[in-house]
């Protein structure tokens, strides 16, 4: 699906261009870039595409602060660097466990210690200390089997209770909402409590020999805690959940999938209902992802896990130490370590649903490869100095995106008028309206309006009970008046009363009145949004060409739903309708004067594509002369649908609104319009103007824009027709001469400026001459 | 008329300095301009766009930053870190003080003119008191992550906005602390940049920001929120710079591409209150970078690398068609940069850090007119003298004998002595000259080359005796008293008798030499003098001034002569008095008394004083030779202004001997091809 995505976007962005630049070149830099989507399209044939763009919602805005250290001491000067960050009990505090003796309390807001704590000499702190959140105290291990617990007014370790166990312990976890509960190496779980009524009691052996812990976590899930760690046996990794409430241990073995050989150098892990999603980062430098059941469907037998590819190569893969990740939430995690092998290290946020890179920051001092998240605070051992780097994921608005309207609305002044009133910005004048009237046509105000107007009076009356042919008398009884300066809004009254009722009894239907009413050119579309709605409804397409006509403000899902209905409306209702077809002109007598030598030339613009490499599609086009010099003769459709057509190619739109609603019309409808564009175009070059022939006919920049965008909107479905590939051929064959062409161009304008530097120097007088001059 | 051999020069390269600042005084109607070179010009609007003053340019003193404060007062800031403030009077520096915050960008000065803002290379932002005579530094704004490129204080003077690299900042005075952080997307036509440059601020009283940046966007934020209210690509390139109008009802944005965009606030629809801010021309008068803009009431100013000055005025505010009404393009110094030695045929070429000294070639050919002659011998490049230490070279002179050669700097004169022996010259600098000779605005030899006058920046005025290799000093002219101001140009009458001298103000002064007084003054007129000369014989004054009236004078009379007088009653014809560029030197025909030879950057005219004066009906300037008709309507179409445009622009013409002209031509095209190439864009294709 990304290649599609890629692709949307970039069409897109083909459309983007300056007015200043011809059409044709324009309409060949926007299909070099289809035709090399060609490619890309068949490779992966999967049509996504359009859920992608679908399922963006409001992007969430990543960004790392800048950071600040904690203290000037030096920490983590062991081997391992720090053994661990956790949270205290109050928000801002942190307990940082050096590899060798210290504790040190952090508030990070003000960034100095506010406690340090030591074990003796000799002693060795084994296990990050944590905070027992229902009493406020500490607890720490050292020796692997020593716990201390002390509290805030401790000064002395060494003076402090003291329990030692009877097994080695890996970890204390301590978290919110429940007693702190220890694991011992060999895989069992205690609740702190229980152990420190009885520290001598028999500790069991969970796990297998030569299995090691390698990472643990613990989540509140139902407000029972849910204890996850992970093992290691010659290079097999197993997965053990913990439940508390039910008491029952899960084991699942982690399938590594394809990437057999990797290590798995970091883990981290978030929680939903249902699921623990455990994210690893390999040794090959890409993160995976496993879903391990919270609830396994039998607990008694061992089961496997699969990983799958998350984000691909997010670290250099080569990389000893020095990596590490971190879930920050939903969509984002945090990756600590150097992104190319040769750079330095880099702590980076990604975006897990979009694949992107969010946010960078390079540690140019080395880290420890270990990182911590709480809160809003990522820390890392940055050189020798813990750092907090403030971590923020706002939910971007489409404000900040797009930036913001300005309304500025009086409080005082009614609200926005509910038409706009189109005689002004398109320079009608109706009667002696000063601009004191116009300001009162934008307010309506229905109530004076039918005071005023007796005439309009009776004929909103009559449009509620009369029959359409007597309505029709009376509108032109109405209209026979002379227009009064609020006559569109009383025109709008009109129609929006003859369309309340077609709503109410669909059978009456005033066709010959609203086709009135829109000839008064006083009509928009805002006017009477129900109009073209009821027409389209009707399948009426003289309407819809009238409505195409007249109305400034049509919305691109109307225009579209038009195009739709003239594509798909059968032959034989359309030569019952009454057309306009002042657009079309009869293009079968195409001997026209200013005609010029050869049709092909023209369509090459003067390059002979003879001698150009495309000769794969040459081929294929040659081999049917005789169609190629058809298809040019002969109109794709009928004139009265070329008509309906032409007033599409009119109408005003805008792309960014037009395209997601192309998208929907049928491949084969797409074609035909196509071909009937196409067709349009070879008639324009035809002569030397590049002009179509008839009183109101199709520019060739309308015809050209109109190509665009239905190749735009439906390429990949286009691709895929067989019948659409001549066309698509020729339109290749069509750009590619173009590109030539405009290459040639450059490399004349070259030349060009090289001569007119040579004449310039010819026309410039040596530096110095003597001349004569007489002054009369 | 007559037949002149003219020597065509076109060696002189010169090189304008491109524009760095522009900044606009309401008040006086005043533009200061400044240049890549550190020189800072003041071009008077009101005078026909005349440069009536400049200060000269240091090599370390690079200017970022222009501003006028308090009415009159003038600042400038640049990459040495200092602020400097100019003596409109005296014409020099009067103090420069370091803002300790390493090169700076960017300065403004508070709507009230009490305070300076300066922001920095290292991300400050310091605030200055301006006191009556010196500025005092207050206090440090917060200290932002990156230098800060553009200020704009909000007119009420309680907000600033600063353009950084990548993000806007704004600061509440009071406090100095930065109140919103606006992030400016770095993306580029979807392509993300290194880093977007935030060139220019303007900060509204609504509390809008306008910024424009490297990505070629003007973008409307909203400081009271700190939000991006709307966005306008209007380039491929940098936009770098902006400006907007008193009323702040337009504004005026730069680019890199040499297109200058107008913006209009203009109402949504014919009749409603909602205004919005609409993009309403554009302007491509430049072909490179658009450094600098400047919004004056009836006028766009801009200027940039390609070192034009573009003043466009704003039609819709111009009432009567005048010279407000036309555009200008000013490109060359209203100054003389060109002296010359008749009696060598030399010419002394002042350039910004060096002199050539050039012997013009001969023929023996003759010819009729258009001819260009076979040149017996070609001009020869004698000299090239470079100044030492880094400030620019204010004037120079080379002596009508060819034997000397003056020039001066800001803080040194320089006077040499020049021995042709054959084919060779050696030059000689004369030592130990006196204290008081230091910085001279203008320096003249007498036509016997005996004398040296040297207009100093106090208003003072040295006549130095010059003897065989060393000098004596004669007289020192005090200024009037209770003025200061500096003169600027000077004329001495042939015969050494008279010495006249203006500045860029008061009247023009004519002293006495023989007998080292005062003897007159002429009386002072509104618009500043461009140019003066002294006939021979008569003792005739010509005082050309910048809104194109030239007066004669008669210093032995002390009053105008009657030809002025007559044609000041008739007037000037029109289309004299519509061009554009000022007359910059004024010189005579030693056999034809009645013969005044002037010229701008466009014409060289030869003014007929026996002839009648023409009006407004007739032809000003007919370039044409008389065909065959009759004697009678050539002798009724003549008129005292023969003009010719041959030669353009022409930056100096003097006439050499009775037959003999020199023209020197500085085609705009040579200095194109010096300057960086412009952003070239595509014609054809994608």
């Amino acid at each position: 699906g990304g290649a599609h995505s890629q692709h949307a976007g970039r069409a897109i962005h083909a459309r983007q261009r300056s007015p200043a630049q011809q059409t044709g070149f324009l309409f060949g830099r926007f299909l070099i870039c289809q035709v090399g989507l060609l490619v890309l399209a068949r490779e992966s044939a999967k049509p996504a595409g359009r859920d992608v763009l679908q399922s963006i919602g409001l992007p969430k805005m990543a960004a790392l602060e800048e950071g600040f250290t904690l203290s000037a001491v030096p920490l983590g000067v062991g081997p391992h660097g720090l053994l661990g960050v956790e949270q205290s009990d109050k928000a801002d505090q942190f307990l940082v466990t050096d590899g060798g003796r210290t504790v040190i309390l952090y508030k990070v807001s003000d960034q100095k210690p506010l406690g340090s704590w030591s074990v003796k000499q000799g002693q060795i702190i084994t296990c990050p200390a944590v905070c027992n959140f229902q009493t406020g105290e500490y607890i720490v291990v050292h020796d692997n089997k020593v716990l201390r617990i002390w509290s805030n007014e401790d000064v002395n370790l060494d003076k402090v209770f003291k329990a030692t166990l009877s097994a080695e312990i890996y970890r204390i976890h301590s978290i919110q909402g429940t007693e702190p509960l220890v694991l011992f190496k060999e895989g069992a779980v205690r609740g702190l409590e229980a152990l420190l009524a009885e520290p001598q009691q028999k500790i069991e052996t969970v796990i297998s020999d030569e299995e090691v812990i390698k990472w643990t976590k613990i989540f509140m899930v139902f407000k029972h805690p849910v204890l996850i760690f992970i093992t290691e046996k010659h290079g097999n990794y197993f997965a053990y959940i913990q439940k508390f409430n039910s008491h029952t241990l899960s084991k699942y073995m982690l399938l590594l999938g394809q990437e057999e050989n990797s290590v798995i150098q970091s883990f981290t892990a978030s929680v939903d209902r249902k699921f623990i999603s455990l994210m690893s980062l390999s040794s090959d430098g890409c993160i995976y992802e496993t879903l391990v059941p919270i609830h396994p469907s039998d607990p008694e037998k061992d089961q496997r896990v699969v990983r799958s590819l998350l984000l691909k190569t997010v670290v250099s893969g080569d990389t000893r130490n020095g990596v590490a990740l971190t879930v920050l939430d939903q969509d984002h995690v945090a990756v600590l370590g150097p992104p190319l092998p040769s750079s330095k290290e880099c702590i980076s946020i990604w975006n897990t649903k979009f694949q992107t890179l969010q946010t960078s920051k390079e540690l140019p001092q080395g880290t420890s490869g270990q990182l911590w998240y709480y809160g809003e605070n990522l820390f890392v051992l940055h050189g020798k100095f813990l750092t907090v780097i403030p971590y923020k994921c706002e939910v971007s608005s489409l404000a900040g995106a797009l930036g913001k309207l300005k309304h500025s609305q009086d409080p005082g002044t009614q609200t926005a008028p509910h038409f706009v009133n189109w005689e002004t910005s398109r320079g009608y004048r109706l009667g002696s309206q000063n601009s004191e009237q116009s300001k009162r046509i934008l307010r309506r105000r229905k109530t004076e309006v039918s005071v005023q107007n007796p005439a309009s009076k009776e004929l909103l009356s009559a449009i509620k009970k009369d029959s359409e042919k007597h309505i029709e008398v009376e509108l032109c009884k109405f209209l026979a008046i002379k227009p009064t300066p609020d006559f569109n809004t009383i025109i709008g009254d009109i129609v929006s009363e003859l369309l309340g009722r077609h709503k109410a009894e669909p059978s009456f239907y005033p066709r010959n009145s609203l086709m009135q009413l829109i000839q008064t050119h006083v009509l928009s579309h805002s006017l009477c949004p129900g109009l073209m709605e009821a027409a389209l409804e009707k399948a009426d397409v003289q309407m819809l060409q009238l409505c195409l006509q007249q109305f400034p403000d049509i919305p691109e899902s109307v225009t579209c739903a038009c195009l739709k209905i003239f594509l798909s409306i059968s032959d034989g209702s359309l030569q019952e309708a009454e057309i306009n077809m002042e657009s079309v002109s009869d293009y079968s007598d195409s001997v026209q004067e200013e005609k010029m030598e050869e049709q092909t030339e023209v369509l090459h613009n003067g390059f002979n594509a003879e001698e150009e490499n495309c000769d794969n599609c040459d081929r294929e086009l040659n081999k049917k002369p005789q169609d190629a010099a058809e298809e040019t003769t002969s109109c794709p459709v009928i004139p009265k649908r070329a008509a309906l057509l032409n007033a599409i190619l009119h109408s005003a739109y805008s792309e960014m609104f037009l395209l997601p609603h192309l998208k929907d019309i049928p491949a084969q409808h797409v074609t035909l319009f196509l071909q009937y564009l196409y067709f349009l175009y070879l008639k324009c070059s035809e002569n030397a103007t590049m002009t179509l022939p008839g009183l109101h006919p199709p520019t060739l920049n309308q015809i050209m824009d109109w190509i665009c965008l239905l190749l735009d909107a439906n390429f990949t479905v286009v691709v895929m027709i067989p019948e659409a590939k001549r066309l698509l051929l020729s339109l290749y064959k069509f750009v590619k001469s173009q590109i030539c062409i405009c290459s040639e161009l450059n490399k004349i304008e070259v030349s060009f400026r090289e001569l007119q530097k040579l004449n310039q120097e010819k026309n410039n007088r040596e530096l110095y001459s003597i001349e004569v001059l007489e002054l009369f | 008329m007559g037949e002149f051999k003219v020597h065509r020069v076109r060696f002189f390269n010169y090189i304008p300095s491109g524009i760095r600042c522009v900044a606009y005084n309401n008040q006086s109607n005043r533009l200061a301009v400044s240049r890549t070179d550190g020189t800072v010009e003041i071009y008077n609007l009101s005078a026909n766009y005349f440069q009536e003053k400049f200060f000269p340019g240091h090599e370390s003193r690079a200017t970022e930053a222009l501003c006028w404060a308090k009415g009159q007062r003038l600042f400038s800031a640049g990459l040495n870190g200092e602020i400097i403030e100019y003596d409109l009077q005296a014409l020099n520096i009067k103090y420069a003080v370091d803002a300790f915050g390493g090169p700076i960008w960017s300065m403004a000065v508070s709507p009230h003119g009490s305070q300076l803002l300066v922001g920095c290379e290292d991300g400050s932002v310091k605030l200055f008191q301006i006191t009556p005579d010196k500025i005092q530094f207050e206090r440090n704004f917060d200290r932002q992550k990156s230098r800060i490129l553009s200020l704009s204080w909000h007119p009420s003077g309680t907000h600033v906005a600063a353009g950084s690299i990548d993000y806007i900042s704004v600061f509440d005075v009071k406090s100095g602390s930065a109140v919103h952080k606006m992030l400016v997307d770095r993306q580029y036509m979807g392509v993300s940049k290194r880093k977007c440059i935030i060139w220019g601020v303007a900060f509204l009283s609504d509390g809008t920001v306008i910024s424009v940046d490297s990505a070629g966007k003007v973008q409307f934020w909203d400081s009271a929120t700190g939000t991006l209210v709307k966005n306008h690509l209007i380039a491929n390139a940098d936009v770098q710079s902006i400006a907007v109008s008193d009323q702040e009802d337009s504004f005026v944005v730069g680019t890199a591409e040499g297109t200058v965009f107008h913006f209009q606030l203009v109402s949504v629809t014919s009749n409603s209150s909602e205004k919005q801010w609409v993009r309403t021309k554009p302007f491509q008068h430049h072909t490179h970078d658009v450094r600098t803009v400047a919004h004056s009431p009836t006028a766009l100013i801009s200027g940039g690398t390609d070192t034009h000055l573009v003043i466009r005025p704003l039609m819709e505010k111009v009432e009567v068609k005048n010279y407000d009404a036309a555009l200008r393009k000013i490109t060359f110094p209203h100054r003389r940069l060109i002296s010359c030695s008749k009696k060598r045929q030399l010419l002394l070429f002042q350039f910004t850090h060096h002199l050539e000294l050039w012997r013009l070639g001969s023929t023996v050919a003759t010819g009729k007119n258009g001819d260009t002659l076979p040149l017996s011998r070609d001009a020869d490049h004698l000299l090239h003298l470079k100044t030492k230490g880094p400030e620019n070279i204010i004037c120079s002179c080379i002596s009508p004998c060819g034997s000397w050669i003056a020039y001066s700097t800001t803080s040194r004169f320089f006077l040499y002595r020049l021995n042709y022996e054959q084919d060779n010259i050696s030059l000689q600098r004369v030592s130990k000259m006196p204290a008081f000779l230091r910085s001279a605005l203008q320096i003249l030899f007498s036509e016997d080359s005996t004398k040296l006058f040297v207009a100093s920046n106090q208003g003072s005025l040295h006549v130095i005796r010059l003897l065989e290799g060393s000098f004596k000093h004669l007289h020192t002219f005090q200024p009037q008293s209770g003025t200061v101001e500096s003169m600027c140009l000077l004329a001495v009458s042939p015969d050494g008798n008279w010495l006249a001298s203006s500045g860029t103000s008061a009247g023009v002064h004519v002293y006495n030499i023989k007998h080292l007084k005062l003897h007159c003054t002429v009386p002072s007129y509104n618009f500043p003098v461009t140019a003066l000369a002294i006939a021979p014989n008569t003792n005739n004054l010509v005082i050309a001034h910048s809104d194109q009236q030239v007066f004669e004078y008669s210093i032995p009379d002390k009053q105008y002569t009657e030809w002025s007088r007559t044609i000041q009653k008739q007037g000037f014809h029109y289309l004299w008095l519509q061009r554009d560029t000022p007359i910059t030197h004024i010189s005579f025909h030693p056999k034809r008394p009645m013969h005044i030879l002037l010229h701008d950057a466009y014409m060289f005219c030869i003014i007929d004083k026996s002839l009648p004066l023409p009006n407004d009906k007739t032809l000003l300037y007919n370039p044409l030779p008389p065909t065959n008709e009759s004697d009678v309507i050539r002798r009724r179409t003549a008129h005292a202004f023969k003009i010719s445009k041959i030669y353009k622009p022409l930056l100096f013409m003097d006439l050499l001997d009775e037959r003999t002209l020199v023209a020197v031509e500085r085609p705009l095209d040579d200095i194109i091809a010096q300057l960086p190439p412009p952003i070239k864009k595509k014609k054809f294709g994608t």
